[in-house]
């Protein structure tokens, strides 16, 4: 008799003083109704009403919650719903930014848009297609090619040399002179404006293959030098985590430090460093102004990084938007340039998954 | 492995486009051959820069060009025209386009590049500014100088002022507010406008002519003739300044000149490009000009653009200079300015300032 | 016994490491060498426009008297930029780290790092068609009601092209870096004093405030920095969508300039003194991002007890 009351009691102790699952829908479905109707009474719109509703939700969750659970409780759901909120109010923008590309990017995307260049493209062609009396001419083939080959250069030098400097940071030169003199550095170097960039690396090669020269090599390294600090800043954070018992454990077992950095630390820390690379190919893969004075811009196909003009697919987008083919009939141009806007941001997403499935393969199998 | 498959099939599928767009704008533009009258075709690559508003142009040039002499190409970048006349003093380009031409301190610089002649400016794409804007059941008004400087300047603030119901009677005119909008990027066409509104209404435009808007009558602004058009056509009572050729759709204002008020035509931007004052103390080849704002002749549009071309009276070697000498004549030519027209929409040179200017690049030689 | 690649102790091992480090060190030397040609490129660029004479530079002032007002500018764009969009970012990351379901999180984590890569012409390109005409509203609405506030003096712009609109893009801009980076740092937080917290009773929240954040301070901050390294330099986005001007105290009307765009527009059509004017422009943006840079390390310093790598 005793003995089952106790259990019972301390059964109830666990769960007593505990909302049930559903509170808090019931709290949302309330707070919708009530916005309801005190906007119907203002006049209804309906972001007032998901702003209100969303209000008088975390502010009741919170009041019911501090009632039956108590204050830590309630301060646990307070930021839950604040974890939510942010999430929410992040996605609204950035969904809205997909939409319009994804929108006004469809109507003017097709495969010949894909295959074809803008050689032959000019404001008559443009003005026949405006007059429906032919489809829309030109494409790409010549601005992704374009893209593909300046970040590709771009990237096999900043990635080692950006890498590297992480692995000095964090592995070797703890502390020293240099050390704080680089990291300082490159902080600041974060802050080169990208025109900036562009004109060292045309005066740079200028000394080099005379005065004039434009090439995508001359745009990779103009875009290394805004990708190095990225990769540096990002991997020197992600090399940092990385526990330092691992590090002593291998260390433990006689592995070199080399090895050790290669096999042990890099693995542990490649999610994020392929987080941190795609960050940095997506702060140069846009930009426009650095590849104009360095790579030129051309509408015919170019392999060849290290000779003749090259477009880009920003330098593509930004010129037809603002100089349009046929200035009289903008809208095919308008068109060209959200679906090479949309062609840009699948590209990057490829190389994001690209970057990620690198990281699956070489990141050590953990507990997660 | 299969990336490099996936590599050589996208290159052939794109030679092949290639090769279907090619033939298909031969199909439907019938490019015409400037060569076809038995000049020798000259090969080679000719690199230019400079200003953004022939861009269109220089896209169906460059194409015209390399049509008529296979083996000759023509690349061109929109650096804008600071860029193009320091590239073409630095000799990092073989000719140059900008919305101004040489100044005197320019000339003397680009005798190390090009020679004891140094370079020179050619007229190359002349194009009316129009005064566009946004008014319901408007298609045009009419507006003098002293009420266009106003408006710009902020004086005026309503679409029903008596200043411009004076000038339009008949027009039924809203009370809406007016909302100008400006350049925010420094531009050619700003330049132009600003040197109008300066010389045509001193009184209320007291600010000097600049490619950067003044800061004092500073409003609503845009980046790039797409930015003003757009803003303008998406905001009701707005008005701005553009290219005549990318105002599509919006009100345009004619502007008075003597006692008549002319519209921004093609005709009219030639006739002010024919009645412009030579700058003093150039070479003869030289073809540099200031365009008369004021002036009164019926028929001239004041409120346009001249691009110049920038050329070298020398070159170092004769593959270049007879490159240069080919497109030079063929873009000034009476059927290059017809190209333009067609394509982007400018206003073709006048005969006889055509004839001038291939005088001028005739004049091109080697070192 | 075995012997092993990994512990061989030989000359080859050894001369790997001393070939590793001297790799290593290399890299960070060239990239302050090449930080130094950059500034030296600059610093020779700009100098002539400190000495010249007013009347040839835009405006007809002296460069110092053209140069603050866009110094403000560059800081109150970034500053409505971080302070919108830090604490949504920490609360995206934080929210993907440790609140998502775990399969779903995922999924959201490879989202946000495709969202900090949409180049920033598109972000300008949708500010100006998409966001600032639906904020003409909420403008003349904060105009009409709390206009004595010196930051929302009407009357509104009617194109919505305001400060407050170029402030908002930024934020959307670099929400995604920080974001991403903090959700790397707070998937690091060590499980063990994960489970500690939880095990001594914490609720989730009290587990994030004593075990995840200050591990990951460090880290937040560097994210933030990263991002504010971004807003500070964004040209195109700030080009297209602000409305420029003279510098003027509310932020729902047209006015103020970003050096970065001020760069970008006027860079093209300018000549002779005028584009080292802006040279000079850009060598004191890289002075500002040193600045900020310093004070970020200085709060990192502060709070190294709590750095991972010990």
């Amino acid at each position: 008799m005793t003995v089952t009351t106790e259990i019972r009691s301390s059964r109830s102790a666990l769960t007593r003083n505990k909302l049930p699952n559903w509170a808090p829908w019931a709290v949302a479905a309330g707070a919708l109704v009530v916005s309801a109707a005190v906007l119907s009474l203002a006049g209804f719109n309906v972001w007032g009403w998901a702003v209100l509703a969303a209000v008088l939700f975390v502010a009741a969750n919170w009041a019911v919650s501090f009632a039956v659970e108590g204050a830590r409780k309630a301060t646990d759901r307070f930021a839950t719903s604040l974890m939510f909120g942010a999430f929410i109010v992040a996605m609204v923008p950035l969904v809205s930014v997909i939409w319009t590309v994804l929108t006004n990017g469809i109507a003017g995307f097709s495969l010949d848009f894909l295959t074809s260049d803008m050689q032959g493209v000019r404001g008559r062609v443009d003005n026949a297609t405006a007059a429906g009396e032919s489809p829309l001419m030109g494409g790409i083939a010549h601005a992704l090619t374009g893209t593909f080959l300046i970040t590709l250069w771009a990237s096999i030098i900043s990635i080692p040399i950006g890498l590297l400097t992480a692995i000095y940071l964090v592995e070797y030169g703890q502390g020293g002179r240099l050390a704080r003199a680089i990291t300082f550095f490159v902080d600041v170097m974060t802050g080169i404006p990208s025109i900036v960039a562009g004109l060292f690396a045309a005066g740079l090669f200028a000394l080099i293959a005379g005065p004039g020269f434009k090439a995508g090599i001359v745009g990779a390294v103009a875009l290394s030098v805004l990708m190095i600090p990225v990769v540096v800043r990002s991997s020197e954070e992600m090399l940092k985590i990385v526990p330092n018992e691992l590090r002593e454990a291998s260390y433990a077992l006689g592995v070199r430090k080399w090895r050790t950095i290669v096999k042990v630390v890099i693995p542990t820390a490649i999610s994020g460093i392929a987080s941190g690379v795609t960050i940095a190919i997506a702060r140069v893969i846009g930009e426009t102004a650095p590849l104009i004075v360095t790579a030129g811009f051309v509408t015919r196909m170019n392999t060849n990084v290290f000779s003749d003009w090259m477009a880009s697919l920003p330098a593509f987008i930004y010129y037809q938007i603002l100089n349009p083919t046929s200035p009289t009939n903008p809208e095919p141009s308008t068109l060209r340039a959200w679906a090479a806007a949309l062609v840009l941001i699948i590209l990057v997403m490829l190389l994001n998954l690209g970057a990620r499935l690198i990281a699956r393969i070489f990141a050590p199998k953990i507990g997660r | 492995m299969k990336a490099l498959r996936i590599g050589q099939t996208a290159a052939v599928l794109s030679v092949a486009a290639l090769a279907l767009t090619a033939c298909g704008s031969n199909g439907n533009t019938g490019a015409t051959s400037p060569a076809a009258d038995g000049a020798a075709a000259v090969t080679g690559t000719l690199t230019g820069t400079g200003a953004s508003s022939v861009g269109a142009a220089m896209v169906a040039w460059a194409e015209e060009f390399a049509a008529a002499n296979s083996g000759a190409q023509v690349n061109y970048t929109e650096e804008g025209s600071g860029a193009g006349r320091t590239g073409l003093i630095d000799g990092k380009v073989d000719f140059a386009a900008s919305d101004a031409y040489l100044t005197d301190e320019e000339l003397a610089a680009s005798e190390a590049t090009c020679g004891p002649d140094g370079a020179f400016d050619v007229p190359i794409y002349v194009s009316p500014i129009a005064v566009a804007f946004n008014l319901e059941g408007v298609d045009t008004l009419n507006l003098d100088a002293d009420t266009i400087a106003s408006i710009f300047a902020g004086k005026i603030t309503t679409w029903n002022d008596e200043a411009i119901a004076a000038l339009n009677e008949g027009v039924t005119l809203p009370d809406t507010k007016i909302t100008v909008v400006h350049r925010n990027d420094k531009s050619g066409t700003t330049e132009n406008f600003t040197d109008y509104l300066a010389q045509a209404a001193p009184s209320i435009w007291t600010e000097e002519k600049s490619g950067d808007w003044p800061g004092a009558f500073a409003s609503e602004s845009a980046k790039g003739t797409s930015g003003v058009v757009d803003t303008v056509a998406k905001t009701a009572g707005a008005i701005t300044y553009a290219d005549a050729s990318r105002t599509t759709g919006l009100g345009i204002a004619s502007v008075k000149v003597g006692e008549e008020f002319s519209a921004p035509t093609a005709e009219g931007a030639a006739k002010a490009a024919d009645t412009a004052t030579a700058v003093e103390g150039r070479a003869a080849h030289d073809i540099a000009f200031d365009l008369d704002r004021t002036s009164d002749e019926a028929g001239v549009y004041p409120i346009s653009l001249v691009t110049f071309g920038l050329f070298c009276s020398t070159y170092a070697d004769q593959e270049t200079a007879d490159l240069v000498k080919a497109f030079g004549t063929y873009i000034t030519s009476a059927e290059g300015q017809e190209v333009a027209a067609a394509d982007a929409g400018s206003s073709p040179l006048s005969a006889e300032l055509s004839e001038r200017a291939a005088e001028a690049i005739a004049t091109i030689s080697v070192k | 016994m075995s012997s092993n690649a990994l512990t061989d102790s030989g000359s080859a091992g050894r001369a790997g490491d001393k070939i590793f480090s001297t790799a290593a060190m290399v890299a960070g030397s060239l990239i302050l060498f090449v930080l130094f040609c950059v500034a030296v490129f600059l610093v020779k660029e700009s100098i002539p426009a400190l000495t010249a004479d007013p009347a040839d530079l835009k405006g007809g002032v002296s460069f110092f008297a053209h140069i603050g007002a866009l110094i403000v500018g560059t800081l109150i764009a970034a500053a409505i930029a971080l302070l919108l969009a830090t604490p949504v970012a920490v609360g995206v990351a934080l929210f993907i780290s440790h609140y998502a379901p775990r399969r779903l999180a995922q999924g959201l984590g490879y989202i946000v790092d495709l969202l900090a890569a949409i180049p920033s012409v598109i972000y300008g390109a949708w500010g100006v068609t998409v966001l600032a005409p639906a904020l003409v509203p909420p403008y003349v609405w904060l105009a009409e009601n709390a206009g004595w506030i010196p930051l929302f003096t009407g009357p509104a712009s009617a194109t919505g092209k305001t400060m407050l609109t170029a402030g908002v893009v930024l934020a959307v801009m670099i929400m995604p870096i920080v974001t991403s980076l903090s959700r790397e740092i707070f998937l690091q937080t060590p499980k063990l004093h994960e489970e500690a917290a939880l095990a001594l009773g914490a609720t989730r929240w009290e587990m994030v405030r004593v075990a995840v954040l200050p591990f990951a301070r460090p880290g937040i901050v560097s994210a933030v920095m990263l991002g504010l390294g971004r807003a500070l330099g964004e040209t195109m986005a700030i080009a297209l969508v602000l409305s420029s001007g003279p510098m003027i105290a509310s932020l729902i009307q047209s006015g103020n300039q970003t050096i970065a765009a001020e760069i970008a527009l006027a860079f093209p059509e300018s000549s002779g003194v005028q584009t080292n004017a802006l040279f000079a422009a850009g060598l004191v943006l890289f002075v500002i991002t040193l600045a900020v840079n310093m004070v970020a390390r200085w709060i990192v310093a502060r709070h190294k007890e709590f750095s991972g790598a010990n």
